[in-house]
């Protein structure tokens, strides 16, 4: 490729090439005479970025910078120095941020797994103080993986940020119609009630359990619906729950998995824990220990380990001989 | 599960000979080629331009596992360009003439703690790297990965590892940090990034570690803890997921599996007698028969699961976790389970900042004869919020 002739017709020109950048004196990268690590970096990062290094050394504050660094980010949207300097001439050369908003927009949606794009988002947003689009844009994003973490992290700080929790229910539950295995929303569904309406009230705390006991009917084997009818209902303790142990035992025949059988554990751990008068202890206890060893030798063999350490666990802390 | 490819393959094949071979630092000598491997273009693609350092670490971190030499030029090398990527301000940067991160200086500092010589232990400036610690800190405890940057739990870990090592931890820097990280422990057991997210394996590694560097991981709630990283281990693959209801990966057989050694501690310090004298908490066969059937790219290099393609940082850390499910215990109490050949065993890990145990113990031998610097923390904070 002729790299040392004047632009025709469009092919892309170098920088080291490009008249109005010849005052510049590019900085190549100081890796030292004995380099390690190296990278095989093409002809356009070398140019690119030996130019953005002339540029940060100048602390240049210009509209060639500007567009530099869209360059630079494009090679390596990673790089969180170029990202910063971007948003120092941002806010030096008062550059107009919806049309930043477009930008991040694009680069998001293109590589949604970068931290530095969604940080750079935030900041546009605080900047511009407008939350208008987030929603919608985030949303748009998890439609295309619905359990990317930056993703989610941006939704919950926008939310808290600037109050948006209306609706945000009704996105979790048409989330998990989609896919009530996405643990990602079981977790916003957690996050919002905590900062509304809270767990504290009977009728919402109802609600919940029913609604978790639901997902679980429709799938037995879903992790995510065991543990959050757990993470509900453990504040209070499993065991103060009325008609809960009914509940679940009759779901034992047709919707059996490991995380029933590990929550009865969890619940008879709490019988004993609260010391429960309407319940005997050792006959608890067994039931406990039968059901740990039911799980180490047959049901959930995986975790053999950790069963039978509960099982020792509980005989130390409950058994009749026990010190405490 | 797996035993129908024992069948097929014989005993689980480390391939470590091709390991040790790929592991080689790219070096002046052959630059960027990695022995018996000419397809590969170079050691890593431009989009690791900002992980430098990572590079460095996740190298010899592979090669201390495998129980492989770097020789002394190579040694000094890496010395050289990591004082390279240090930056004036302190802490060290991705890349020469970048602004400083605490990732890369994370990843700097175990890179230099593994080479062990004094040449590496100077090149870090301490009093510059308190000062960068004091200006990502935050007035809620939590500390941004680099000034005008995101805060998440991985940069109370990076802080806390590398000042423990080095040995520049003031009454100060950490004020707040604990209850941050604890705030972090959500309705699932495991850790989020932040207060509010989902439980995950990476961010509950990295608060956990911090905490136990910080003597607070007792405030922890332990048992949900516990019962979180023990399901995240997948009943048919053997290996972990990094969050419930996700596929298996690789590299959280370190940042998953890796959790157990560190609550077994725990849970000892907290008085428990009923903890096993010889295993932790997990399945350690199936995790070792996971990464040696599944994670091992033939040529070399260890990955995420079968279809992907290897690469360093997968490398690295399916070596870690398959060495903590092969060492039980510590120097006192150590209990070894070596799955398929003896030529499969790696060297022990340090499970709080994942290198080998000699060299936290040397690292810190050497920087605590040192005295700590005066802290200028008062006056320092984040002083560019964009």
């Amino acid at each position: 490729m002729e790299d040392d002739e004047p632009q025709r017709g469009g092919g892309y020109l170098f920088y080291r090439n490009r008249r109005e950048w010849a005052d510049l004196e590019p900085v190549p990268q100081d890796d030292g005479p004995n380099p390690v690590v190296k990278i095989a970096y093409s002809d356009r990062f070398t140019d690119v970025y030996d130019y953005f290094r002339a540029l940060l050394k100048n602390d240049e504050k210009s509209e060639r910078a500007f567009a530099l660094t869209a360059e630079a980010i494009d090679l390596n949207a990673a790089n969180y120095t170029v990202w910063h300097y971007r948003r120092v001439l941002l806010q030096a050369l008062e550059k107009d941020l919806r049309e930043e908003m477009k930008y991040i927009s694009a680069i998001i949606e293109d590589q949604p797994k970068n931290y530095q794009v969604w940080h750079h988002r935030r900041m546009v947003v605080e900047w511009l103080n407008d939350p208008s689009e987030e929603l919608q844009f985030i949303a748009e994003i998890l439609s295309q993986d619905a359990k990317n973490y930056h993703a989610w992290q941006h939704r919950q700080w926008v939310i808290q940020t600037f109050n948006l929790w209306d609706g945000e229910l009704e996105y979790v539950e048409e989330l998990l119609e989609e896919d009530v295995r996405n643990n990602s929303a079981w977790n916003q569904r957690h996050f919002v009630i905590t900062h509304t309406s809270t767990y504290s009230s009977p009728e919402v705390l109802e609600r919940e359990v029913q609604y978790s006991i639901k997902q679980i009917k429709k799938a037995p084997h879903n992790e995510s619906a065991w543990n959050y009818l757990k993470g509900i209902l453990q504040p209070g303790g499993l065991s103060s729950y009325p008609g809960l142990l009914e509940q679940v035992e009759e779901l034992q025949e047709s919707f059996s998995s490991p995380y029933l059988l590990g929550f009865m554990v969890d619940f008879f751990e709490d019988t004993l824990e609260t010391n429960n008068t309407k319940c005997n202890q050792t006959e608890t206890l067994n039931k406990a220990m039968e059901l740990c060893e039911l799980l180490a030798q047959e049901k959930d063999t995986i975790r053999r380990e950790y069963w039978r350490y509960v099982a020792r666990s509980l005989q130390s802390k409950y058994a009749d001989n026990g010190s405490q | 599960h797996t035993h129908g490819l024992w069948e097929e393959t014989g005993e689980p094949g480390g391939n470590l000979h091709r390991h040790r071979e790929n592991m080689q630092i790219p070096h002046r000598k052959d630059p960027g080629r990695v022995p018996g491997n000419q397809t590969q273009a170079l050691l890593c693609c431009e989009c690791l331009d900002a992980s430098r350092p990572w590079l460095c670490y996740w190298i010899l971190h592979s090669l201390e596992l495998l129980e492989e030499a770097v020789p002394a030029a190579v040694v000094s090398d890496v010395c050289q360009f990591l004082a390279r990527c240090q930056s004036p301000t302190g802490g060290f940067a991705g890349g020469p003439g970048q602004h400083a991160h605490l990732a890369p200086t994370y990843a700097a500092v175990n890179a230099l703690c593994i080479l062990g010589t004094e040449e590496a232990y100077n090149v870090i400036n301490r009093e510059k790297l308190l000062d960068f610690l004091y200006s990502v800190k935050q007035p809620d405890g939590s500390f941004v990965m680099h000034v005008g940057g995101e805060v998440d739990v991985r940069s109370a870990y990076c802080a806390a590892s590398v000042a423990s090592l080095t040995n520049i931890i003031t009454p100060t820097l950490f004020e707040g940090t604990h209850n941050w990280i604890l705030s972090c422990q959500n309705w699932e057991g495991g850790l989020g990034g932040m207060p509010g997210l989902e439980a995950h394996g990476g961010y509950t590694f990295c608060g956990t570690a911090a905490l136990v560097i910080l003597g607070k991981e007792h405030m922890l709630d332990l048992k949900a803890l516990l019962r979180w990283v023990t399901s995240r281990q997948m009943r048919f693959e053997g290996g972990f997921q990094g969050r419930c209801n996700k596929l298996v990966d690789g590299c959280y057989s370190f940042w998953q599996a890796g959790l157990l050694p560190l609550l077994h501690r725990a849970l000892f310090k907290d008085g428990d007698v009923t903890l096993s004298l010889s295993s932790w908490m997990f399945e350690q066969q199936a995790l070792q028969e996971y990464i040696l059937l599944c994670c091992q790219n033939p040529a070399g290099g260890l990955l995420d699961k079968p279809g992907k393609s290897r690469d360093f940082y997968h490398t690295c850390y399916c070596l870690s976790g398959l060495s903590v499910a092969q060492h039980f215990g510590n120097q006192d109490l150590h209990h070894e389970l070596v799955l398929g050949k003896e030529e499969n065993r790696l060297a022990p890990t340090h499970p709080v900042y994942n290198i080998c145990p000699e060299k936290v113990a040397q690292a810190i031998q050497h920087f605590h004869q040192l005295p700590i610097p005066a802290q200028k923390g008062a006056t320092a904070c984040a002083e560019d919020q964009s």
